[in-house]
Formats: structure tokens, sequence, C-alpha cells
């Protein structure tokens, strides 16, 4: 006990302290809208996350679909049928606990395609920043020559390859790892300007200079000098891509490159959805696409917020 | 961009119909979307029924198909059987080919051998062992090995090519399905037909305009014809009703009563002569996707009963085809086989089923892949799925690989080795005769006489083989019906296939355009005439 007390001066605050007492907090507990979105986010995301216990079905489990049960509306309209709160589509697949493991496909897809994406864009960044001349060069260039193609063009690109080269293999062993590539290699660009930008600041500064002097080999300034200083701006583009990599993910599963639909994930789902919108079965694509807009706009409207508030300019 | 190119693309399609009231030369354009796409225009590559349609308009068979499918003259004007093994075809005389050459018997002899060669998909149009002898440039000669008095019942889609244009262009040898690359024949048509192909975009659009050197007289009256895929059942619907095309196939059967209420447009349906049947490799001695190792499960015979019982077919016809379709026991539409009356279909029995299945050692199910197209057939997508809920809950579980049908036939078909182990397919008989199905699709593979050539999973009897080579020389009808209802009992007893329903035909078609719809589902456009 009075170790402790020693090693922890009483001048130096806690890390929840510190948080309680910053501004970012003050800034989000003075935005109503910012407290609703986080509120939504973090509520699908829990959806999600224990969808194989809140979901009344598996519609992953062809074993737990009966087709006998297809196309019932939802439950408060007449026909509806008690066990399906949203009704069910074609296959008489629940469309609420299709929609709950959806949206856990399409985070897990969107969350580790962005961190492929984060990954790639910060390494090229800090070394095209750091390095300069001729690497800095070449893979800015590319970056600009990606970004002259749309994002999802690059992932259709990148499914075609792919599929080309894993010929025969079934879709669905190969739509994840797929799409995730799609998504990572598509959204690179973005981290890679961002850290180079603010790495060529970063570079000039004394302490790295310091570093260099006392001989600190190259990666490790970048890792552990350079790196920890520059991150910041890439936390507000984790956010918004986020968003953006579950979009694409909807949108290449709604063109049908995406996720088969024994494995649906949103963009699957509103799919199938989309074949019933002139036949009166609207719930089919409605809650899905519901699902999709709701999130997305939560996220964005995080992301926002995060860049507002992390931007000393605004304040 | 896209949204300036539609916009474009809808002031476009306003003006013209604008200007349809007042100048009805612009109506005559025919715009016609398919929910599959013309991969390749090589006549011999896919032997399908809507690649068979498109290419029909363009190229022509000796024989051709009347709008009751009866056979009529097409580029033979007569023929006559000389004796049993000996037929004599009268060749169409001042014929000429869209680049102006001239049609003679050296097309045919060319043609027949084409037909007949590695990588084509119509091996089974003219028997391998029939020779072909020209009499002079307009009298051709087909010596048989044995007699065959159905020979000429599916030329109506053996389409002959020119000799000189296949030569120039390096195109003597035909496209196989699997092939990677296209060749010269497969993106360039030369046929005799009514039409001929102005420009040609795999899975994009082809453009057709008359043939002005045709030698028939023109029924329709079309100057132009666009073809579209369009894939997404929605998407194909709200082009008919928005006037952007004039004819689609097939209509979704949930928009069907959508369409009809509509002002501009309606469905023309009716029974249509295609099975629809789930089949099982039985020839390799391990499965290609399966978890099974060392064995072939559907060699054994309660396996395959185990998932003939376990399928529900009322269930597919109820939810999944919306009533509009007829279960089968047989492989052949009833309207094409005179005692299909006498075949009922099982009932589905899940019990039963899991019970053969334990027997045959598979208490727990096992894994297996399968192949199904999702723009061939109504609703083929949706039934595979659904028959995998069906396998599911009797413990087997099926890996569906559900792809186009450009993918999905380049991997099943023959040039590529019938790489599936469990697959959808549809089959309408191009003789209209049990004895096609017999042959072409139960009949044991081989290759020397191309038996069996669309037996994709490689089912074979020996007995139904010897019936049904009975049954192409019988002469008196009633005998003959025996037989092949003999023939359809050995393959029911066997479980060699599961068949499934016939569909039934959908097509959507604008109010101002007349169209005649064939049972054999072929949308052809020289009967289409468009006020």
């Amino acid at each position: 006990m009075a170790d402790v007390t020693l090693t922890t001066p009483p001048d130096t605050p806690s890390r929840w302290t510190r948080f309680r007492d910053s501004d970012l907090l003050a800034s989000f507990l003075s935005s109503k809208l910012t407290m609703v979105s986080a509120l939504v986010t973090v509520v699908m995301i829990l959806g999600a996350v224990f969808a194989t216990w809140i979901a009344p079905t598996n519609p992953f489990d062809p074993a737990s679909v009966d087709l006998m049960n297809s196309l019932f509306p939802p439950r408060w309209i007449e026909g509806g049928d008690p066990r399906f709160l949203l009704g069910t589509d074609n296959q008489g697949r629940d469309i609420w606990s299709a929609i709950l493991y959806g949206m856990q496909v399409s985070l897990i897809i969107g969350i580790v395609g962005v961190i492929i994406a984060a990954t790639l864009g910060i390494g090229l960044g800090l070394l095209a920043g750091y390095l300069g001349g001729r690497v800095d060069a070449l893979i800015m260039r590319v970056a600009d020559i990606q970004l002259t193609f749309p994002a999802i063009l690059i992932a259709l690109v990148i499914d075609g390859v792919v599929h080309a080269f894993f010929k025969g293999a079934p879709r669905e062993q190969t739509a994840f790892g797929v799409l995730v590539v799609s998504i990572g290699l598509s959204f690179w660009v973005q981290y890679a300007r961002t850290i180079r930008g603010s790495t060529m600041v970063e570079k000039n500064k004394d302490y790295v200079h310091a570093a260099r002097l006392m001989g600190v080999p190259a990666p490790l300034i970048m890792l552990r000098h350079v790196l920890p200083n520059v991150i910041g701006p890439v936390l507000v583009i984790l956010t918004i891509n986020l968003a953006l990599a579950i979009i694409t993910e909807a949108t290449l599963s709604f063109l049908g490159v995406g996720l088969p639909p024994t494995q649906p994930s949103l963009g699957t789902l509103i799919r199938i959805g989309n074949d019933f919108l002139f036949s009166g079965e609207w719930w089919i694509v409605a809650f899905p696409g519901v699902t999709l807009a709701v999130f997305v706009l939560a996220v964005n409207l995080l992301g926002d917020w995060l860049r507002d508030a992390l931007n000393p300019k605004l304040r | 961009m896209l949204r300036k190119v539609l916009f474009a693309a809808a002031a476009a399609m306003a003006l013209s119909v604008g200007s349809a009231a007042v100048a009805p030369v612009s109506a005559a354009t025919l715009r016609y979307a398919n929910q599959g796409d013309l991969k390749s225009l090589d006549p011999y590559t896919l032997n399908e029924t809507t690649t068979n349609a498109h290419l029909g308009n363009v190229y022509e068979g000796l024989t051709k198909r009347d709008k009751d499918l009866k056979i009529i003259p097409g580029l033979a004007e007569s023929w006559e059987i000389v004796e049993p093994t000996r037929w004599r075809f009268h060749l169409r005389k001042g014929v000429k080919f869209a680049n102006g050459e001239d049609f003679t018997a050296d097309d045919v002899l060319f043609s027949a051998d084409r037909v007949r060669a590695q990588g084509s998909n119509f091996q089974t149009r003219v028997p391998k062992d029939a020779k072909f002898v020209k009499v002079d440039d307009y009298t051709v000669d087909v010596v048989l090995a044995t007699p065959n008095p159905i020979l000429h019942y599916q030329w109506d889609t053996w389409y002959i090519m020119s000799k000189k244009w296949a030569e120039a262009n390096n195109a003597t040898q035909p496209t196989p399905a699997s092939a990677a690359t296209p060749s010269y024949a497969s993106l360039n048509a030369n046929g005799t037909g009514p039409f001929k192909i102005e420009s040609h975009q795999p899975g994009v659009k082809t453009v057709f305009k008359p043939n002005p050197g045709w030698w028939g007289k023109p029924e329709h009256n079309l100057t132009e014809v666009i073809f579209t895929p369009i894939n997404s059942d929605s998407t194909r619907v709200a082009a008919l009703l928005s006037g952007e095309v004039d004819i689609i196939e097939p209509v979704p059967l949930q928009d069907i009563q959508r369409v009809n209420q509509s002002q501009n447009a309606q469905v023309l349906t009716g029974p249509e002569l295609r099975t629809i049947f789930l089949g099982m490799d039985q020839s390799r001695d391990e499965l290609l996707e399966s978890n099974v190792k060392g064995k072939n499960p559907f060699k054994d015979k309660r396996v395959r009963e185990a998932f003939y019982k376990a399928i529900d077919v009322e269930a597919i016809k109820s939810r999944v085809m919306r009533g509009l379709s007829t279960p089968s026991a047989l492989m052949i539409a009833p309207e094409l086989f005179a005692l299909s009356k006498d075949f009922t279909r099982p009932k589905a029995d899940p019990e039963a089923a899991k019970k053969l299945l334990a027997e045959a050692g598979y208490p727990n199910g096992f894994e297996v892949g399968m192949d199904c197209p999702t723009d061939r057939y109504v609703n083929d997508g949706p039934i595979c799925q659904a028959v995998v809920g069906m396998l599911a809950r009797v413990g087997v579980k099926v890996n569906l690989n559900a792809q186009p049908k450009a993918q999905y036939f380049a991997k099943v078909l023959k040039p590529n080795g019938y790489k599936t182990s469990f697959y959808l397919l549809g089959w309408t008989p191009g003789t209209l005769d049990s004895h096609n199905v017999l042959y072409d699709i139960m009949g044991c593979r081989d290759d020397a006489t191309a038996r069996g050539e669309t037996n994709l999973g490689g089912y074979c009897n020996k007995q139904l083989d010897a019936l049904t080579d009975k049954i192409l020389v019988e002469t008196d009808a009633d005998k003959r019906n025996q037989m092949i209802k003999q023939a359809f009992q050995i393959g029911i007893d066997d479980y060699g296939y599961i068949p499934l329903h016939q569909q039934s035909l959908a097509w959507g078609v604008a109010k101002n355009v007349k169209v005649v719809q064939r049972a054999d589902n072929q949308v052809l456009l020289y009967w289409i005439r468009k006020d």
C-alpha cells in the first residue's frame, strides 16, 4: 500500500481522470447527436457480437430453415407468424436473425478490411515520408494512379483476379478472404497520404534528429518515434473508413461478387430482397436496407465528430 | 458519370417512345432481355436452349421446326430414306451465307465433321459413325452404320457453318465451353439465317440486323434487334414495365401478376417441355468435392434414394415456384411421352432418407459440393438453396457453388471433364422424343459414340442402353412406348437421377409486340412483329 502511494505521486492524474477531464469527453457530452449515434453504434455492434444468443434462429444453418415458412410478412401485419418478428425471406429464413448475423458478417469484413488497409497504408506512408526520394515517388505515384479509379472498381478488379486464381474453388470458401483483401487494397491510399504528410513534418524535428544521431536504426525510428506522433488523424480515417468498407462490402455483395446467399451479409440480404421489390414482399429488402443505412450513418456521424474534436484549429 | 449515362439513355428512350407515334419506322427496333447472356457465337459450343435460340436467328440447320415444333425443310428442301442406312438430303439452291458465299454440300460435310470434333457440345447431333457423302453440289447422302429413323429430329439446332469462312478465319475446330480465350467463331457469326449479327459484346449486348439476302420470306417486321442480358429479376421487370425493353424472358414468378396488371405489357405463360433435375456423380471412385475419401457415396443406391426422398418437390412448387411448376416423376415432360401418366412421384420422406443414409454407413451424413447455375432456369438459384436446406435436415451438408451459366457450364460439361459431384440441370430433348433423354442424359458415357454426352454424373446401366438402342429402331408406336416406359422404370429403380419438375414458360411481352411462344422456350426473332 505504501509502495503504491510512493510510485504514484498524488499530483499525476490517473488515465481515467485525464480522460474524464479531457476536451474529448466534454465535446462528446456536449453533442447530443454524437451521443445518440454512439449509442446506436454500440447497440448495433453488441447485437452483431451477441447474434448467436439474441437471434431466434441461425440462418447459416440450412437445417434450421424450413422452406414452408417462406415469405411470411412481419409479425404485426396480417398473415404474419409470431415466430418471425420481421417476417421471412424466400427461403424461410427469419429476417430478424438474418439481419443480426448479417451485421456480424458485415462488421467482421469491414473491420478486418480496414485493418489491412490501415496497416498497408501506414507502413507505406511511413516509408514514403521518412525515406523520401525514389521510394516516396514510387509509392505515391502508385497511390495517385489508384486514386483515379473508384474504390469499388478496384475491389471488383481484385475480386475478379483472385477468383481467376482460385478457379473452381467454391465461393463460400474464398468469398471472405477475397472481400477483405479487395477492401484492404482499395482503401490504403488515404492512410498512406495522411501518414506521409505528417511524417515529412515530423522527420525534421529535433527528437528525430537526436535519435538518428544516437544511431537508432531507421525502422525503429519510424515505428517508435515517428509513428506515435502521426497516428492521431488515422483514428478519424479508421472510423469513417469502417463505414465505407461496410458499404463497399454491401455493394460488392449486392452486385453478386461478394458473399453467397448461404452466408448472408447485409449486402447479400439486400440483393436477395431486391428481387422481391416489385412483388409486394417489401420486408425482405427494407429491414436489412434500413439497418445498413442507420449503422453507416451512425458510424459516419461518430467519425465526423471525432475529426472535429481532434482538430486543434476548430477549438 | 453513370447517372449521366442513365439520364442520357432515359432521354433517348423518351425521345424514341415519343417519336414512335409519328414515325413507325423506329418502332421496328426490338429490344430483348434475357436473364442470361450470350457468351459464344460458335454454334457448337453450348447446347443450351437460350443460346440455340439466339443463334437460330442467324444460323440454320438442314431442317427447321415450325411454330408447333413440327419438322419442316430448312437448308435441305427435301430428304428421303433411300435404304434404312442411307438418307439422301436435297439441299436448297441459291442460299447464301451472310458474307455472300454460296451454300453447298461442302459446307454440310464440313459442319458434320466440326460438330462431331473434340470440344463440340453437340456431338450427339450426328452419329459418330455416320458417313457424309457428297453426291453433287446440292445432294448429300448420309450413310449410317445402323438404322436411325429419328436421325434428323434435332437437326434444327445443328447449324450449318460455312467451310470457306471457317478455314479463312482459323475456326475449323469447335470452341469448347471451357475455352479460356474466345475464337474467331465465338465472336463472329456467318450463317444463312434471317438475321445477321451486327455487333457482339459478350455479356453486354448483341445487335441483330435482318439479313437482306435471306432465301425465305420474312414474317417479322423488324429492322434491328438489340439483345441485352439483365440478370437481376427486378431490373429486368422494371425495364419491361418502363418500356426500355420489349421482351423479357423469364418473368420472375413473383412479378407475373404485376406485369399483367400493367398497362403496357403482359405475361405469356404455358407449360414448358423442360425437365429440371438433380444429378449425382456415380462414375468416379472418389468424389471431387466431398469429405468422404476413398469411396464415392453416390455409388451406393441407398444414398441416391436417400437424396431423392429428402427433397420435397411439392414444397419447391408451392414456395419457390409459386405454384408454377409440375413436379415430375420422369426425366421427360408429360407432353412428350404418352405413358407418363403411369408414373407418380413418391412423396418426400426425410425420415426414410435418414434411415437409408444410416444403413449406407453415413448416420451423420457427409459433405458434398453442388454446382448450380443462377441465370439459366426459372429460380434455379433458390431451388438449389432449398435443396441445400432439405438435405441439411437429413444430415447432408451441401456446399453450394452457384454461378452464372457461363462459368457453370464451363466447369461441369464434357470439355472440362465433367467436374462436378452433384448438380442441377434442365433438359429439353432436342428431338422432342424420349430416346434423346435415354441416350444423352441417361445413357452410359461413351466417347466413341458420344452416348451420354450430357450425362454429367455418369449414371450407367447397360440394360437401359440396350433398350435405348432397340427404341431407336422400333417403328411400332405402342411397342416403342412400352420399351420407353421400361427404360424409364430402370432409371427410377436405380435412382440414377432426381427429377424435380417442369417449369412454366413466362415471357414478358410489351402489348405492341406479337410473338410466337413455342413450348421449347425458344425466343425466335423471325416470327416477331412490332406495331
